[in-house]
């Protein structure tokens, strides 16, 4: 038992801290990552990071990583949050290159994961499809074996990013006959094959962030498959717990969390004393940093168990719970800090803090949905977790 | 980072388990709650056979010489028994106290007493206004005489009082709210102290004590004169860590239980447990007893490495005492009638999570720690 990094792992952290420091505007606040300029400035920092050998720190070497431990990756990925320096391609960094160290075959590891690591492609994420959302495995999007390789028709939904992706990873139905989760495969996919086409989806927050994807007479190579066939489900769900485990929900909140506080103290209520004095706010200050710190120790927990070699579950679902709502619980309490003025978002003359809690409001509303819903990772927690029996 | 059990954390872990299963079944609590004396001699002297009061005692002293985190991972399956007698009160308050307060004279009098099972203790702190305050200490005082003081006063809420040999008496030696409180070791049999029970709804062994003109010799002070808040400060962050401790194992009992339960009660024709509703209650009992441990175990460890603890005992504290009483709470909302009855064992959890969120501490003063570290 022990509850805090190693010396040489501090000492990384300060060197993170530095650079970041070095490379960041004075004035950066983080950047609306949706936006052209937000996109601009994440493949600028993308290009950094790489050329600094931290874009896919914890990689093995002969993929392009450094091969750094998890808790260094830990300690890495809980700087760039609280910076909130853009630049990590969650869906190629996070998830694609684990699964494929564990299911791809040598030759998609060499030549697809290189390019990732030197921060040349962006990826996106096919799962959902607009009648398979939670129920993922009823998935429909038909990919028919050819002679020379596969051939792809159907539509994907809440693609994020895939306006701007290079490639694809997706799972596809490859047998009709199979019981649900067995006729699935997991493929990967040149997002520039002729009959892909990509349609926006404005969100609820004014971005455009995620799209529909539209696959009709796709035709892509034999090696496309990754794993074996009909098994992709399994490879589906690998992926997954990668993604669902994250210390960024914390350290992100501990910046949140920060300057809320410096809000506080400057700002003036109604009876002429500083918000930092009234006991109600004080209370709910006390809160978020014990949610903050619950969100900590068990996405802490998530990385020990992979740094010892265990497949984190309920524990992953746990944490991507506690962090997403976390997430939002600082969203709201951002806004009504601002009283009045809390709703007014960027761009307005009287914003208070730019006007980011009520647009974080906003786009948090899909933080306790995507990826599997707070719903959906309890369903997961109670089986997989607690062995209760499927309903 | 490590958040797995060392090889003795586990030892320790699994042979308390073993113990506890076999000769602290809630039968025996259960009979303890009725019992005069609220422990059996013959289970007491066996704790202290296997080491559990000394466990952070200093070898020199007769202890085993662990650190806090040892003694953590054993309050939480002494927490999930509910193991009746002054257990907590003498292997973590009086231990810690002694340990950082005493004198040498003291130390290796009483610490190894402690250790063998031969001194019982209990703490004497609260009075009419009961909170974990410095102001809390006021109508007790004590007066210096030639060879020694006099006392005068009464305790509320002494936990284990009636079962303690000796007891650590906060009296009123000065005015200033901190620096006018004195620690008194005072022996229970003493001429003039007086003890009644104080009923809980906990079960958690309440005394009301009184003192009149108790003379107690100089050498009965522990630590400085004018000097106890420092050290009860102290002695209330192992505390409240330790309760935390108790009630992370305690949730996880109250889990196992549930589960347990609802897999075996049909009702429409299937198991209640592959009902969603009852699903995502088993899971958000899961997710904050997962959290809730992880919070103990950081500020057990926090204190037993000797660091400052005061944010992580806080976290820890504020967390438990709201998650704990709710995961007790959707425990009984899973069991239905049935855990509602006095014949199931539920209650006995659950009445006491009034007493453990209390202890120390509630939500709203660990609450008020975290806003005055976050600079407010």
């Amino acid at each position: 038992m022990r509850y805090a990094f190693t010396q040489d792992e501090e000492d990384f952290r300060g060197e993170v801290r530095d650079w970041l420091n070095e490379q960041l505007p004075d004035d950066w606040n983080g950047i609306d990552e949706d936006s052209e300029e937000g996109w601009d400035f994440t493949r600028l920092m993308r290009g950094k990071l790489a050329d600094k050998g931290w874009l896919t720190l914890a990689w093995p070497t002969e993929y392009g990583g450094e091969g750094a431990s998890f808790m260094k990756q830990v300690v890495f990925n809980e700087e760039m949050a609280y910076y909130r320096c853009p630049g990590i391609d969650g869906s190629a960094i996070k998830m694609l290159g684990p699964t494929l160290m564990i299911h791809g075959s040598e030759e998609q590891r060499r030549t697809l994961l290189p390019p990732v690591a030197r921060g040349e492609v962006e990826w996106c994420q096919g799962y959902s499809e607009p009648d398979s959302g939670s129920d993922l495995a009823s998935l429909q999007l038909r990919v028919d074996e050819t002679d020379d390789g596969w051939v792809v028709n159907g539509s994907k939904i809440w693609t994020s990013m895939a306006h701007r992706s290079d490639w694809i990873f997706f799972l596809g139905r490859t047998n009709q006959d199979a019981p649900k989760h067995r006729g699935i495969s997991f493929f990967v996919a040149d997002m520039h094959t002729p009959g892909i086409e990509v349609r926006p989806i404005v969100n609820m927050a004014g971005s455009h962030h995620f799209n529909q994807t539209i696959f009709e007479d796709v035709h892509i190579p034999k090696d496309a498959l990754v794993g074996e066939r009909d098994r992709g489900w399994y490879i589906g769900a690998t992926l997954l717990d990668f993604e669902r485990s994250g210390v960024q929900y914390s350290a992100n909140g501990r910046r949140i969390l920060g300057e809320l506080a410096q809000f506080a103290k400057e700002q003036v209520g109604a009876d002429g004393r500083s918000l930092s004095e009234d006991p109600q706010i004080r209370n709910q200050f006390a809160e978020l940093d014990v949610d903050i710190e619950c969100a900590r120790l068990v996405a802490y927990e998530v990385a020990w168990m992979q740094s010892v070699g265990q497949v984190p579950n309920k524990e992953a679902s746990a944490s991507k719970i506690l962090g997403t709502q976390l997430m939002q619980k600082l969203a709201k309490f951002g806004t009504e800090l601002g009283g009045m003025y809390g709703m007014l978002g960027p761009g307005s003359e009287y914003a208070p803090i730019d006007g980011k809690y009520p647009k974080m409001q906003l786009t948090s509303v899909s933080s306790t949905i995507a990826a599997g819903t707070t719903e959906i990772n309890k369903g997961i927690i109670a089986s997989r977790g607690l062995g209760l029996p499927r309903g | 980072m490590d958040i797995g059990l060392s090889e003795t954390q586990q030892l320790i872990r699994n042979s308390a388990r073993e113990f506890l299963e076999e000769n602290c079944d809630t039968q025996y609590v259960r009979a303890m709650e009725e019992d005069e004396v609220g422990h059996t001699d013959e289970l007491w002297n066996q704790v202290a056979e296997l080491g559990w009061l000394g466990l952070t005692v200093p070898e020199e002293y007769g202890g085993a010489g662990m650190s806090f985190s040892e003694l953590a991972i054993l309050l939480e399956e002494t927490g999930s028994a509910m193991l009746p007698g002054p257990f907590f009160s003498t292997a973590v308050i009086g231990a810690e106290a002694l340990k950082i307060a005493g004198s040498e004279e003291q130390k290796s009098e009483l610490l190894s007493k402690l250790a063998e099972g031969k001194l019982k203790t209990a703490l004497a702190f609260h009075e009419t206004g009961a909170s974990w305050t410095p102001e809390s200490v006021s109508e007790m005082t004590a007066t210096e005489t030639e060879d020694g003081w006099i006392l005068n006063g009464e305790k509320r809420f002494v936990q284990d009082g009636a079962a303690a040999d000796m007891l650590i008496v906060a009296a009123r030696t000065g005015e200033e709210a901190k620096n006018g409180i004195t620690l008194f070791l005072v022996e229970t049999d003493s001429a003039n102290v007086d003890s009644r029970e104080l009923k809980t709804t906990s079960s958690d062994r309440m005394s009301v004590m009184s003192f009149g003109e108790v003379s107690v010799p100089k050498a009965s002070v522990l630590g400085e004169v004018n000097g106890g808040w420092d050290v009860l400060e102290k002695v209330f962050q192992y505390g409240a860590a330790g309760k935390c401790a108790e009630m992370a194992g305690a949730g996880q009992k109250m889990l196992d239980t549930t589960v347990d339960y609802v897999q075996n009660r049909v009702q429409f024709g299937r198991p209640i447990g592959s009902f969603q509703a009852i699903q995502h209650h088993a899971a958000d009992m899961a997710i904050e007893v997962q959290a809730g441990r992880q919070l103990a175990r950081q500020a057990a460890w926090f204190l037993g490495e000797g660091l400052d603890a005061t944010r992580q005992v806080a976290l820890a504290k504020a967390y438990l005492s709201e998650s704990y009483p709710r995961v007790c709470a959707t425990a009984h909302q899973c069991h239905g009638a049935i855990g509602y009855t006095h014949e199931y064992d539920l209650h006995l959890w659950t009445r006491r999570a009034t007493g453990q969120r209390l202890a120390f501490g509630d939500t709203k003063l660990h609450q008020e720690t975290l806003a005055d570290s976050a600079g407010l």
